[in-house]
Formats: C-alpha cells, structure tokens, sequence
C-alpha cells in the first residue's frame, strides 16, 4: 500500500512541476519532454535518480523523466561489459522497447482511427 | 465606441483576461498525474508478482502497456479530454509520450500514410528522442573516459 501513495506523491510532483514550467514560463510541451528526459539523463548518472526510484516506484518510472534514466542506466551498464561501442549501444538495449512501441501502436491508431471533429 | 491605444488596450487585456489559477492547475496536474503512476504501479506488481516476470523486464512491460494505453486513448479521442483538465498531469507520464506520437499522426492523416503519418509522428517524439540519446551518449562518453582514468 506504502508503494501506491509515494507512487502517487511522487509521480504527481513530478506532474505539478511541469504544470508550474507550462504556466510561469514559455516553454511548450516538447521543451518540457525533452528537458525531463535530459534532466532524468543527468540525474541518473549522478545516482539520484536511483534513489528518487527507491522513494516512488512508478511515481518515478512513468514520468518521461524515468525514460531519460533507463537510457542512462543501459547505457552504462553496456559500458561496463562492453567498453566504448557500450556508449552507442547501451541506450536503446534499456529504453528501446518504449520506443519501439511508441512506435508501432502510435502507428496503429493513427490507422485505425480518425480524427475527431473540432466542436 | 471611442479609441484606445495599444498600450491601454494591453492594461486592458490584461485585467479581463480568464487567468488560469496556478494553484488548481497544480493541484490537477498533481492528482491526474499521481493516478496515471498508481495505475503503472498496479501493472507492474502484476508482472512482477502474478506473471513472475524479472524487474527490469516487467518495467519495461509496464511502460509499454502504458504506452499502448495512452495511444488507445488518443485515438478514441479520450486522451486529448483528459489533457484539456490535467496540463501537466497528462503531459508528462509515458502515456503523454504516446499522446504526442498519435495526435500529430492523426490530424495530419489526409496528407498520406508516408509524410502524413509517418513523418507527423515524430514532431515532438523526434526532438525527445534526439535530445534523449544524444545526451546519454555524450554523458556515457565522459562515464567511459572517467572510468578509465579511475581504474
């Protein structure tokens, strides 16, 4: 139970940080994605991030910001048994399922379905 | 009716404007986005403790389900309500990642499957991608070369 409240805290912080970038500055919503995902890149290496894990569980893993982290981490640890070429390959070994998938449903329900008319 | 200037008409502007309360938009943000985790969260403990799936394999089940969820919903058109009440609630989990690939793809649908589709996909997704690889490229490339100083 303990798990699914700081899931909640956290992933919502997360969220309502967003929400204070998207109506005290400029920024749209790819900046913000993608200064999430860096940030998370950045955060990881440094080893907070697994500690912002340990606190919130899915609250940290669903955020984008968490993806940022899986690219690190897989990264990292290809560096660790692989050596340089790890640099290139690590990334998408650990986040590439979501990317791959993003891929292939936002693909099939761009097929599937069609765009509601703006009432 | 009488003139005014622009700068009047700026005062103006400014004081009848609707302001979005910051306040209430946090507090969507925070209670939509918090559900959003809670319902990674229960897809995971499933995985994991139902299906007896290893942790990482089963975060990554979960962030593709999400995923798959998210562009269900956008598709159906629900996604986009949602994110109408939640801003950054909506925004930020995976499943707002997802709403970024289908929306584009979907509105920009009669311009053809190849740079309709396909190409519209990528218009926030792409950017994410790029900025995400590349820094974990170059931050990797100083963890190598750091590593190999220490050891």
């Amino acid at each position: 139970m303990k798990a699914y409240v700081m899931t909640f805290i956290v992933g919502g912080i997360f969220c309502a940080i967003a929400q204070i970038l998207l109506n005290k500055t400029q920024m749209k919503t790819a900046h913000i994605l993608v200064t999430y995902v860096v940030g998370g890149v950045v955060l990881s290496v440094l080893g907070i991030y697994e500690k912002i894990i340990d606190i919130g569980y899915a609250g940290a893993t669903t955020p984008i910001i968490g993806w940022g982290h899986a690219l690190m981490q897989g990264t990292i640890a290809q560096i660790e048994a692989e050596g340089l070429i790890g640099v290139f390959t690590g990334g998408l070994t650990a986040a590439g399922g979501g990317v791959a998938a993003v891929l292939l449903f936002g693909f099939i329900m761009a097929l599937l379905f069609n765009p509601k008319t703006k009432k | 009716m009488k003139d005014i200037s622009n700068k009047e008409y700026k005062e103006l502007y400014e004081q009848k404007r609707p302001k979005a309360k910051l306040s209430t938009n946090c507090l969507k943000a925070f209670c939509v986005g918090g559900l959003i985790c809670m319902i990674a969260q229960a897809f995971n403990d499933i995985y994991t403790k139902v299906l007896g799936i290893g942790a990482v394999n089963a975060a990554s089940f979960t962030s593709i389900t999400m995923i798959f969820l998210g562009a269900l919903l956008t598709g159906l058109g629900i996604y986009d309500d949602i994110g109408r009440f939640a801003g950054g609630g909506s925004l930020v989990p995976i499943t707002g990642f997802a709403n970024s690939v289908v929306s584009p793809a979907l509105e920009f649908k009669k311009e053809g499957l190849i740079f309709g589709v396909a190409a519209k996909m990528f218009v926030i997704a792409g950017p994410v991608i790029v900025y995400g690889l590349s820094s974990s490229m170059i931050v990797g490339f100083i963890y190598y070369i750091v590593r190999m100083i220490l050891l």
